[in-house]
């Protein structure tokens, strides 16, 4: 099974409150690039949300210690004691959904939770769940 | 059959306080008498060597916590610069290999162990070395260095002699060393022994406690030849089980077993992004993913080091001449493809992150998974084999005129688990078969091991004998210097072919690409402190693929450069490969781009964001300069270092046979007409053999000429004091040392 946060770019309005919840819920601040969604801006009033599909399991495939791994409830979770914080997921991640911010040790990304999409005022975000044979 | 702690005895025990490194150094080494040197023992100073265990099993082992002065540090910088100042310091100029007092020190650098920057996770193993009687140092992978660093000293260094086999084991998750007997009975092989040790001294059976071990070991082969190398293990979490890079060259596995060493451990299990306490850890984490994102949109489409590892070379250089083919006679084979990239790619288990340390991307350490052996005690086994790269494919394949990986997996495994150098081996087997084609060798002089070209199982029986103690391969052990004087004074052979067919420098045998049309190359492998390898300059591509050496000024001006910078990575504990193994995409825009100068500042960024300190690109290039120049001086303290010491064998420079001459027939009269004015049409081939030789040693000599002086050293290749103060090498028993020694 797989859990995943579904975007839809055509209803985001840019509002950022997505990237204040997740931020806070995980980092106690305010920060957009602390956030693991991340709201770009195309062209104006165009936006683009980039997050992990927990499907390409490229990060997992890369990380040395073994540290990336799908979890129970369906997402893709970094085991922080394993991490030693080399960053090949965040290279090796195909859209940038692997992040990580100076002095931060190890890489963080999105887990599903839904926090976000709960407070998204547009509804351009959704958690969904899928059966996919690994 | 698992090995349980309590069925090793300890006979010593040394605590030590545990503190936090400081931008990458600890400023601390930790030496290791293991005894046998009565009275010699240095005195502990921190911690108290465990009395119980010392008096109750009678060892006279001793420990001494070293700190490094800051003169240290700035002269010497790490790595293999702290081993030779160590090694210095440790021995006399008549200490021999097999002394007690010989010393082999394992150490790291500054950049050691960043979890980020790839190619970070190297050691360097220094000791007097076996083969050649001067100091040789080896640049290792694997887990050991890092850990060691990790547990609190930037270098161990090994001194002693014990009659019983000894297990040191370094717990820097405690604070503590012991030394173990080992028990009778444990494998030496290194397949099983660093497996049994990793389960032994592992916290728990959990793939976190057993990856925070790492085994140094060497083999039986190792306890009967010169060739020993030290394996370093790295518990791979994907296979579920160790495997081993090598510190190969040089003999070093040789003096570990000879002291009595039977394996080295260390264990450390908090190991995390930061522990060398950069002065800016995310700078460090910047550099790092800006190469790991080059390396993941680039390697595809450069060396494929990723998915072929180093043996992506194969096919190049079996394309432009330079493969080592059947002892360096010829550089090109129609069964080249057969040994090329794409046949190991298919055969390297794909997709797994193979770095021989965290956050190497490059990932080059690849494998063969489940290889059936088909020789020796483990025949009918299936077996992890490590590599080959590059030198190994080259080494006991093409070389050997074996053209079937699976003769070259057979080969390398053996290799690897007896403590062998591959690349000793290679060299040494194909100048036994170049001898047994000329009829020097015959079954009975060998007890009936065929040595004729191919014959891999040949090989691999005299492997077998050597890990024995037994037959022919006891011979072959002594290495290709050995082995020509031998051929002279037992079978007649004509002493000039053998001094012209032994590839060897000081001893060392060379490595494996054909250097006789790249007289940068010749100096690449011969004007070098340990012996002809690819580690101090290794310019054959840049002067045979690429051009970029076109005149004489540029090789002088590459043979200082490049061994410079080279010996920088051994100062840093850094890996070269991921310097030029894979380039920006838009290096080539940059002036020179053969020194691939985003990464060198990349390199510099690094440093600095490490060790707080700026370093521009001329001080880099000191850095190494004042090491490179104390070794050459070494060696010269060691009655080496000398012109004399630096010529190749003819084989290396041009063709020595008839065969050679007449199989590229064309480019020699080419080169008679347009380099040396001659006409071949008017000269026998024995003439023209002749004409090219007097004209490439003389090349030779003029190249000696021109890069002795732009190193600073004499006619005679000495370091002049000049020379010595202006780098800053100006340690008083140096400078003495160079004073007793006038060039005439």
């Amino acid at each position: 099974m797989i859990k995943y946060l579904a975007t839809n770019d055509e209803k985001c309005v840019g509002c950022l409150t997505c990237a204040a919840v997740c931020s806070k819920l995980y980092f106690k601040e305010d920060n957009p690039a602390k956030s693991s969604i991340q709201v770009n801006d195309v062209a104006g009033g165009v936006y683009h949300l980039v997050v992990c599909d927990q499907k390409c399991v490229a990060c997992v495939r890369e990380c040395p210690t073994r540290a990336i791994s799908r979890a129970k409830s369906g997402a893709i979770v970094i085991d922080r004691k394993k991490c030693v914080g080399c960053l090949a997921c965040v290279a090796a991640c195909p859209i940038g959904a692997m992040r990580w911010f100076p002095d931060g040790s190890v890489p963080f990304k999105c887990i599903a939770c839904g926090a976000c999409a709960r407070a998204c005022p547009k509804a351009a975000l959704e958690i969904v769940t899928k059966e996919v044979a690994e | 059959m698992s090995l349980a702690m309590n069925e090793l005895v300890k006979i010593a025990e040394w605590r030590y306080v545990k503190k936090p490194l400081s931008r990458g150094y600890n400023m601390r080494t930790l030496a290791i008498d293991i005894g046998g040197r009565p009275g010699a023992s240095p005195e502990p100073v921190s911690g108290a060597v465990a009395a119980a265990g010392r008096a109750a099993r009678g060892s006279s082992a001793a420990f001494l916590e070293k700190a490094v002065s800051a003169e240290m540090r700035q002269k010497f910088v790490g790595g293999k610069g702290f081993g030779l100042k160590l090694l210095w310091d440790g021995t006399t100029p008549t200490t021999s290999w097999d002394d007690p007092e010989n010393e082999i020190i394992i150490a790291t650098g500054p950049i050691c162990g960043n979890t980020n920057y790839p190619g970070s996770g190297k050691s360097l193993v220094v000791s007097l070395s076996p083969m050649t009687g001067v100091p040789i140092d080896s640049n290792v992978g694997g887990y050991f260095g890092p850990f060691l660093k990790f547990s609190g000293f930037d270098a161990l260094e090994l001194t002693g002699k014990s009659e019983r086999d000894l297990i040191v084991f370094i717990n820097g998750d405690e604070g503590c060393v012991q030394i173990f007997e080992s028990p009778e009975g444990l494998e030496s092989d290194t397949h099983i022994l660093a497996d049994r040790l990793t389960h032994a001294f592992a916290a728990s059976e959990s793939e976190a406690d057993l990856a925070a071990i790492s085994v140094v070991s060497a083999g039986r082969g190792a306890e009967h030849s010169l060739l020993g190398l030290l394996n370093f293990s790295l518990y791979d979490r994907r296979r579920g089980g160790c495997r081993v890079k090598q510190a190969g060259r040089g003999g070093i596995g040789t003096v570990f077993r000879d002291k009595g060493l039977k394996a080295l451990v260390c264990r450390y299990s908090t190991l995390a992004q930061d522990d060398n306490h950069a002065a800016d850890p995310a700078a460090v984490q910047r550099l790092g993913l800006k190469l790991h994102r080059e390396i993941l949109h680039e390697d595809d489409k450069q060396s494929k080091m990723r998915r072929a590892g180093t043996a992506h070379l194969m096919e190049i250089m079996n394309d432009y001449d330079l493969l080592p083919v059947e002892n360096h006679r010829f550089g090109q084979d129609p069964r080249g493809p057969q040994l090329a990239s794409w046949v190991w790619e298919k055969l390297f288990s794909q997709g797994l992150p193979d770095g021989c340390w965290y956050g190497c991307t490059l990932a080059c350490a690849h494998a063969v998974d489940k290889f059936e052996l088909k020789t020796g005690p483990y025949a009918g086994q299936k077996v992890c084999v490590d590599g080959p790269e590059y030198e190994t494919a080259a080494g006991v394949g093409s070389n050997i005129g074996v053209w079937d990986p699976e003769g070259i997996l057979e080969i390398n495994f053996y290799c690897d688990t007896y403590g062998i150098d591959t690349i000793s081996v290679g060299t040494i087997a194909s100048f036994l078969m170049e001898c047994w084609e000329y009829g020097i060798l015959n079954e009975a002089r060998t007890g009936g091991v065929k040595l004729e070209w191919g014959n891999w199982r040949a090989v691999c029986e005299l492997m077998h004998q050597i890990a024995e103690g037994r037959g022919f391969g006891m011979l072959a052990g002594r290495g290709t210097r050995y082995l020509a004087s031998y051929m002279v004074s037992q079978y007649g052979a004509d002493p000039r072919l053998m001094k012209d067919i032994a590839l060897h420098g000081k001893g060392l045998e060379q490595s494996q690409y054909i250097a006789k049309e790249s007289l940068a190359q010749q100096g690449g492998y011969y004007l070098t402190n340990k012996g002809p390898q690819h580690d101090e300059a290794w310019l054959i591509f840049m002067d045979m693929v690429n051009n970029q050496l076109p005149t004489f000024e540029k090789k002088a001006e590459a043979l200082h450069y490049f061994p410079m910078f080279r010996t920088w990575f051994g100062l840093q504990g850094l890996c070269k490969l991921p310097w030029n193994d894979i380039e920006p995409a838009d290096n080539a825009k940059w002036p020179e781009p053969n020194k691939v100068p985003e990464h060198v500042d990349n390199y510099r960024q690094l440093y600095t964001a490490i060790t707080g300190e700026p370093l521009s690109w001329p001080e880099l290039i000191r850095q190494s300069e004042r090491v490179y120049n104390f070794q050459r001086v070494f060696n010269l303290r060691v009655g080496h270092g000398r012109r004399v010491d630096d010529y190749p064998p003819y084989r290396a420079m041009g063709p020595v046979t008839e065969k050679e001459y007449l199989s590229r027939a064309d480019r020699y009269d080419k080169q008679l007409r347009e380099k040396m004015n001659l006409d071949p049409a008017s000269m026998t081939l024995a003439e023209k053999i002749a004409a090219q030789r007097s004209y490439r040693e003389a090349q030779y000599e003029s190249l000696v000429d021109a890069v002795y002086k732009r190193r600073g050293w004499t006619s005679d290749g000495i370091p002049t004091l000049e020379r010595l103060i202006e780098i800053g090498m100006d340690l008083p028993e140096v400078l003495d040392l160079v004073r007793a020694h006038p060039t005439p």
